[in-house]
């Protein structure tokens, strides 16, 4: 088990290594200068090289990613180029949107999804299976932006139950936080829901036809009971997994509905710093989502070994 | 009830209320706009949505913009200017104060404009200080500028964002806690979401009526939309939805304003890459050209002709947009005539805005029938500033030039377009030695025919000013002389 970890912890270090080169290179190449474009059109050329130097953009490109990996590990990511600010305090301001809206989305989404993934399962062929199918196949086939225009239609811009987007701040208290956040989480969350609704039925029909079941089924106990004592645990596995690409689904690709909803979050940060050619701060925040990304995956791979002592034993 | 007499009735009612409505006014207001200032220096940088947010609210310049971009004082009273238009006295207003508590006074003036023409100078428009050659603070409220040689547009050059005075002690942190003189003061910036201002009390000038505001931002047409319509926004600024303007217009719950900005949306030519080189070439593209179908067609209708670099609501302004008419036959003999009668190849780079992008496919298919193909490829700022602008390698682009009075751009021969006049540059020459109004018309005038002449450009449109507001609230500015949303100006009707 230790000797597991330790490998998997190797594997983790050595990716996130890979992954800072590729996106520094990545970054790197694409055309345009940070400089150019903060001065625009009319700036003249020896006022461009001031602020390449100002911002230390003639340093060579190994230099600055030596000082740009050794920065990061002591939780220093530098000073944005065009925000003028330091991109630790822009990214933990970020987050403080993103993270609680990806675990809402994640809540609702899991909320949603297991009763009636269960549910369809225990009613297979039937009416009630029929209709979450059905259900969930809308709900993969929707957009989650297009989801969200109809959500602010009716409940922003109709009722006037919440605001048509925005982020109050957590200093405006949770509970108006939370109401910004509803409308985006639910569309966030539902998408998502159909997906993982999908997986856990087709997940626990497997189950259900296996000789274990079926014994359980001989001792003298109910379909229902068999499902939920013996195969639901068992089935949890591809849905853990879905779950963990979900939930970094959720932090990374929310930058479709952080447009929708004018939200403050990462998302927005990244396509910010794109279009301005910040390149630091682009490559800082992808770098953290990757970071999240390799973590989350090793987290999955964690609770595998929990649900299933099988995997435990093995390694 | 008849128009009239519902007007008379809520007049009368309105002063009836006058006295009660006043001290009931709402004092703080929410303006929406599409780009988010990377930073809140105006000295620092280019984007327009820092002047948008900071200038004449937080910071104040010598002289500024007035709503009809005419030239007003501000920090200075008044001036004088010697006879051989070289020296200029400021005489500045007393009792000024920065937002930190600091005095203002001639010292600052001298800092401010010394730092933005320095050698190692960042500021974005650093020609506009191209003519000053010493600021000298005579006595704490007089400053007196000298000039290399005269320059006529030297109150214009001092009104904008970039020649702001600023307090030595707080310029370097100006990016991210902007300090200045105006009625404004800067409160909070929540970055990506909005920036909040409040009421100075200490203000040296006429208390605004509001007394706090707040800037947002939102990039999605769609989503500024919606919050128009849920009522979470009062003002939006440069509303990026022009298709639901009319759904604005008709609800009484809103007002929506249709102005001029300094916008000369032009769809540039390589002047000196062929077949641009040749003026028959870029004669023929500008008739090619069917200007009113790229304004519905890109711009839902929103947008004035133009047929030089200038902008229409300047009284100097000529129209001449006949000499450019859409007449595609003229436009396929003139290719011929230059040797290409089947018509040629060319490369067309278009930018983010919707002006460039859906103007582009539109301007495409009118060359397309005069057998111009383009290869249309879209692209980021960044790469545009790079490509076109820097390394010029592009046939035809579209572009607003969004800078007031920037006709002087085409004295440059390097700019992006490399028109290579001599006789141009005299006229510019001419008219930045120039003081006698009359005499500056005329060479603007002549500034303006000689690109048109020389066909330089394709000359579209004027980029027009679309805000959305909720109906009770007044003295927005409806024309886009420079960048700038003038809080101290609005006020909540009762």
């Amino acid at each position: 088990m230790i000797a597991w970890l330790l490998r998997r912890i190797a594997s983790l270090i050595i990716s996130l290594i890979v992954a800072s080169l590729v996106i520094f290179m990545v970054v790197e190449v694409a055309p345009g200068d940070p400089a150019a474009f903060m001065l625009g059109v009319n700036a003249k050329p020896d006022t461009v090289a001031a602020l390449r130097d100002e911002l230390g953009l003639d340093v060579p490109k190994a230099e600055r990613y030596l000082n740009w990996v050794t920065g990061m590990v002591q939780g220093d990511f530098g000073t944005s180029y065009t925000y003028r600010s330091p991109i630790s305090d822009m990214i933990a301001d970020r987050l403080w949107v993103s993270l609680p809206l990806a675990v809402y989305a994640l809540i609702l989404s899991t909320l949603i999804a297991f009763p009636a993934g269960i549910y369809a399962a225990s009613r297979r062929g039937r009416a009630g299976d029929l209709g979450v199918m059905a259900a969930t196949q809308l709900g993969v086939a929707v957009p989650n932006f297009w989801f969200a225009m109809i959500l602010v239609l009716i409940f922003a811009i109709n009722l006037g139950w919440v605001s048509a987007g925005g982020f109050p701040g957590w200093d405006k208290g949770f509970w108006a936080c939370m109401a910004a956040l509803t409308l985006p989480a639910i569309a966030l969350a539902l998408p998502q829901a159909a997906i993982l609704a999908r997986v856990m039925r087709s997940s626990l029909l497997d189950m259900l036809g296996e000789d274990f079941i079926r014994t359980a089924r001989a001792k003298g106990l109910t379909e229902g009971q068999a499902l939920w004592r013996h195969a639901l645990k068992n089935a949890l596995i591809p849905v853990l997994t879905i779950l963990g690409l979900q939930f970094s689904f959720l932090l990374a690709g929310s930058i479709i509905i952080e447009q929708v909803f004018y939200l403050p979050g990462l998302g927005r940060l990244v396509f910010q710093a794109i279009t301005q050619r910040d390149l630091i701060t682009v490559e800082s925040v992808v770098m953290l989502l990757v970071f999240a990304v390799i973590v989350v995956n090793f987290l999955v791979d964690l609770t595998y070994a929990a649900v299933d002592p099988r995997l435990r034993a093995r390694h | 009830m008849t128009h009239f007499s519902r007007n008379l009735i809520s007049a009368s009612v309105i002063a009836l209320f006058a006295g009660i409505g006043a001290a009931q006014a709402q004092t703080d207001i929410k303006i929406a706009m599409q780009l988010e200032p990377p930073n809140l220096d105006p000295t620092g940088g280019a984007a327009e949505a820092i002047d948008s947010v900071v200038y004449l609210n937080i910071f104040q310049g010598l002289t500024r913009f007035a709503s009809d971009g005419s030239i007003e004082p501000s920090l200075a009273e008044s001036w004088t200017i010697s006879d051989d238009g070289l020296v200029y006295t400021f005489k500045l207003h007393d009792g000024v104060m920065f937002h930190d508590g600091t005095t203002f006074d001639a010292e600052d003036v001298k800092f401010s404009l010394d730092r933005a023409r320095a050698e190692d100078s960042t500021n974005a428009q650093k020609q506009l200080f191209a003519q000053i050659a010493d600021v000298t603070a005579v006595d704490p409220q007089t400053v007196q500028i000298t000039l290399s040689q005269p320059n006529g547009a030297l109150l214009f050059n001092l009104a904008w964002g970039d020649a702001v005075i600023v307090a030595p002690e707080t310029a370097a942190t100006n990016a991210t806690a902007p300090v200045g003189t105006g009625p404004f003061k800067f409160v909070n910036w929540v970055q990506g979401d909005r920036v909040d201002l409040a009421r100075n009390p200490d203000y040296w000038g006429t208390a605004p009526a509001l007394e706090t505001a707040t800037f947002r931002f939102i990039s999605d047409p769609t989503a500024a939309f919606s919050a128009m319509m849920a009522g979470d926004i009062d003002v939006f600024a440069g509303f990026p939805a022009p298709e639901n303007l009319p759904q604005f217009e008709a609800d009484p719950r809103f007002q929506v304003l249709v102005g001029s900005t300094e916008g000369e949306t032009i769809l540039a030519m390589n002047n000196k890459q062929a077949p641009f080189d040749n003026v028959l070439v870029r004669q023929a593209v500008s008739h090619a050209i069917d200007r009113q179908a790229i304004i519905d067609g890109a711009m839902f209708g929103y947008g004035t002709p133009i047929g030089t670099h200038f902008a229409p609501h300047n009284p100097d302004y000529l129209d001449l947009t006949a000499q450019s008419s859409y007449d595609p036959e003229l436009a396929k003999t003139m290719l011929a005539e230059a040797g290409f009668p089947d018509g040629f190849t060319t490369t067309m780079k278009l930018p983010p805005p919707s002006y460039a992008r859906r103007g582009g496919e539109i301007i495409a298919a009118q060359l397309r029938a005069v057998g111009i193909e383009t290869e249309i490829t879209n692209v980021e700022w960044a790469q545009w500033l790079e490509e076109v602008f820097g390394t010029k390698n592009y046939g035809l682009t579209i572009v607003s030039h969004t800078e007031p009075f920037d006709i002087g751009i085409y004295a440059n021969p390097e700019y992006y377009f490399q028109y290579d006049s001599q006789p141009f540059r005299d006229i510019m020459a001419e008219l930045t030695a120039t003081t006698d109004p009359a005499k500056r018309t005329e060479l603007v005038q002549s500034a303006q025919r000689m690109i048109a002449d020389d066909y330089v450009n394709g000359y579209l449109f004027q980029l027009a000013a679309l805000t959305v507001a909720k109906a009770e609230v007044q003295g927005l500015w409806a024309n886009a002389p420079v960048a700038a949303n003038d809080l101290a100006a609005i006020s909540w009707k009762q």
